[in-house]
């Protein structure tokens, strides 16, 4: 089992002639994704590496069917693409660009509000249910198969870091998702774990955090409440100064919160086993999982 | 990104914004020219800094004459202004707002921010005026008021009701409050403000409102669509290795420790400055050379890292995904010998054509120290400062 996506999973590429779009594209079919068509407004009639592409998503779902996108399109033009996605009945939208305008990405959401679909990201690497499918563009080898954790994280790198040290020790994933790291996203933590909970072949659940917003605080107080599975966490940024931006646009401190101190106090009053040093993550994960 | 005062009354005055009658100067003569010019005294002499709390750090001074005006924007001027905000050594004053005074009858606050807890546009605004608004938030809650916008929508005129009769406005000056708070609004979104605060947001005796100060920031990601406001960054502003590092598209900040780092992804670098600073060092910076990282960047980064003189050591964290390990290697081998390194240099890599790259990194030659994993990185980095 995994949750969002899965072998059913048929993609559809939104930007799939721009150079990541592309490269991206190829590799998940690599992974043995079921990439069945792309959008780029203009290309319609082309194809990619043999996958038809098409003008606009409408005509895209209707040729093939797709019930998932995954958004490659620069920034000026992301908001738009998602909110096409929705429009055109797309249940699962993945937005891996990143720099996105925060004023667009609140609109989009307060938007889609009215639709019955899921967004992951933007300014995510996507998501993967290892040998089943990868919409995203993390490293698929580093994944492995079968269970038993699910893996949500705000970050890219850090999340491959985290999926890395889980599969040296052993211990396979049921789906790991990236949910962006911008301080609005389409799916949340909450939405994550909760999917998780209810998921019967995920038995734990990795949770990585960063620094910025309070939505580590908010998932804290929901594994208190509502999660029989144990989680573990972590939270980076400990050393990073307050009202400056790390390199993610949700990743800063600000003078109402924010911190990761007391992200991890959250954590700790909620039950989560906290992983203060990364370099033992799989380790503890080892004990406290499995 | 944030602009100056002087630049924000700029854009209010274009949005129709009352703001108070005045000018910018470099010199004290010119502040004497301006204040000259203006409609008698009290004149605020207001140095032009983007940190706050500049009344506290002795840079906004009220003249009640020319010779005073002429003191005042000569000690201005020049001077390093330390207030809570600043660095230690503060920000030097490069120029002065030269206004006229006003006869204040309420000092209020309004601003408007992107929330990201709500994903609305939240108006919030207080009739305790000039005062910092999260003490008045967290002391008094019941004095703030707070109105969720949905962008979608946009402000309706019941918003505009809630914040005016919230701020017991009446007559006149309800009025004028309330075309003002729709220009704001407006200036808000049409530009693609993440914070417009205005504090204090002033009623004369007379009835005016008037915005006394003015506070700006705009999202970085939208300034794609704002040509127009480009050329009010201030790189003076901004740490010099920042603006170097961005030139060459590396996400670069300046911290204080001693351990330089550069890592892909911004997550992974913050969690490598956690690990430098529980291996007992100080990371030196927070540095992503994102995902496409090629030797030239990589060269870059190394660059600007040295620059910093505290710099003891270096640990360089690589997940290699897209970008492959070899590559990585290739190019850090192509830096040390370019820029020449005397500190030593940590690598941790891991990921695609791992065992290709160790190989690159062992037959160098060069002063790498390789480590295998993040704990086999932390421990030779405290060895570095051990």
């Amino acid at each position: 089992m995994s949750i969002f996506a899965d072998k059913n999973s048929k993609v559809l590429v939104q930007g799939i002639t721009g150079k990541e779009g592309r490269f991206h594209t190829s590799q998940c079919v690599a992974y043995g994704t079921n990439v069945v068509a792309g959008v780029t407004p203009t290309k319609g009639g082309q194809d990619i590496d043999g996958i038809p592409v098409y003008n606009t998503v409408k005509e895209a779902k209707k040729a093939t069917g797709v019930n998932c996108s995954m958004i490659f399109v620069p920034p000026p033009f992301a908001a738009d693409a998602i909110v096409e996605a929705a429009e055109a009945g797309i249940g699962l939208i993945i937005a891996i660009t990143e720099g996105v305008p925060l004023l667009d990405m609140m609109r989009v959401k307060n938007y889609l509000a009215n639709f019955e679909c899921r967004l992951i990201g933007p300014n995510c690497p996507g998501i993967i249910t290892p040998g089943e499918c990868k919409i995203g563009i993390m490293p698929g080898k580093i994944h492995k198969p079968g269970g038993p954790i699910g893996v949500v994280s705000r970050s890219g790198t850090l999340t491959y870091e985290v999926v890395h040290q889980l599969t040296n020790q052993g211990i396979g994933q049921t789906t790991c998702i990236g949910i962006g790291g911008d301080p609005v996203t389409g799916t949340s933590f909450i939405d994550c774990l909760d999917a998780f909970e209810k998921d019967p072949e995920t038995k734990g659940v990795v949770m990585v955090g960063e620094i910025g917003g309070n939505a580590e605080e908010t998932a804290a107080e929901f594994i208190h409440d509502n999660m029989t599975k144990p989680v573990v966490g972590f939270i980076a940024g400990i050393t990073a100064p307050p009202g400056r931006r790390m390199g993610h646009a949700g990743a800063i401190i600000s003078g109402s919160g924010g911190a990761a101190q007391t992200k991890i106090d959250a954590f700790k009053e909620s039950g989560v086993h906290v992983c203060e040093n990364l370099g033992v993550l799989g380790e503890l994960c080892a004990e406290v999982l499995c | 990104m944030k602009i100056h005062e002087y630049q924000a009354k700029e854009l209010f005055r274009q949005s129709s914004i009352p703001v108070p009658q005045g000018g910018i100067a470099d010199t004290a003569e010119k502040a004497v020219s301006i204040a000259d010019d203006l409609a008698g005294f009290p004149v605020v002499v207001k140095a032009q800094i983007h940190a706050g709390g500049r009344g506290k750090g002795g840079g906004v001074k009220l003249a009640q004459s020319l010779e005073e005006v002429k003191t005042f924007a000569g000690d201005i001027l020049g001077m390093n202004l330390v207030t809570a905000q600043t660095s230690p050594e503060g920000q030097r004053v490069k120029l002065v707002l030269v206004e006229q005074g006003l006869d204040i009858a309420k000092e209020l606050y309004l601003s408007i921010v992107l929330d990201r807890e709500s994903e609305k546009i939240v108006i919030m605004a207080s009739e305790a005026g000039g005062m910092d608004i999260e003490e008045v938030a967290e002391k008094t809650p019941e004095k703030l008021i707070k109105v969720f916008v949905n962008p979608l929508l946009g402000l309706q005129a019941f918003h505009i009701r809630e914040v005016a009769f919230g701020l017991n406005l009446s007559g006149n000056a309800l009025n004028k409050f309330v075309l003002l708070l729709k220009n704001v609004y407006g200036l808000f979104v049409k530009c693609d403000c993440t914070l417009l605060e205005i504090n204090p947001l002033i009623v004369t005796t007379d009835d005016h409102v008037i915005a006394l100060d003015a506070k700006v920031n705009f999202d970085p990601n939208a300034l794609f669509r704002h040509q127009g406001i480009l050329p009010y960054r201030d790189i003076d502003e901004e740490d010099p290795l920042e603006v170097e590092a961005s030139a060459h598209n590396l996400n670069y900040i300046t911290l204080d420790g001693n351990i330089g780092n550069m890592v892909n992804g911004a997550g992974l670098a913050m969690a490598t400055m956690d690990i430098i600073k529980l291996a007992g060092a100080e990371p030196a910076n927070f540095l992503d050379v994102g995902g496409g990282a090629n030797a030239e960047m990589v060269e870059n980064g190394f660059r600007i890292i040295l620059k910093d003189k505290n710099v003891k050591g270096v640990l360089i964290n690589i997940f290699g995904g897209i970008l492959r390990c070899d590559i990585l290697a290739k190019g850090v081998v192509e830096a040390v010998g370019k820029v020449g390194i005397k500190v030593p240099v940590v690598i941790r890599m891991e990921g695609t054509n791992v065992e290709e790259g160790r190989k690159i990194l062992a037959e160098s030659g060069l002063n790498l120290v390789t480590a295998t994993d993040l704990k086999d990185a932390a421990e030779k980095v405290a060895a570095i400062v051990g």
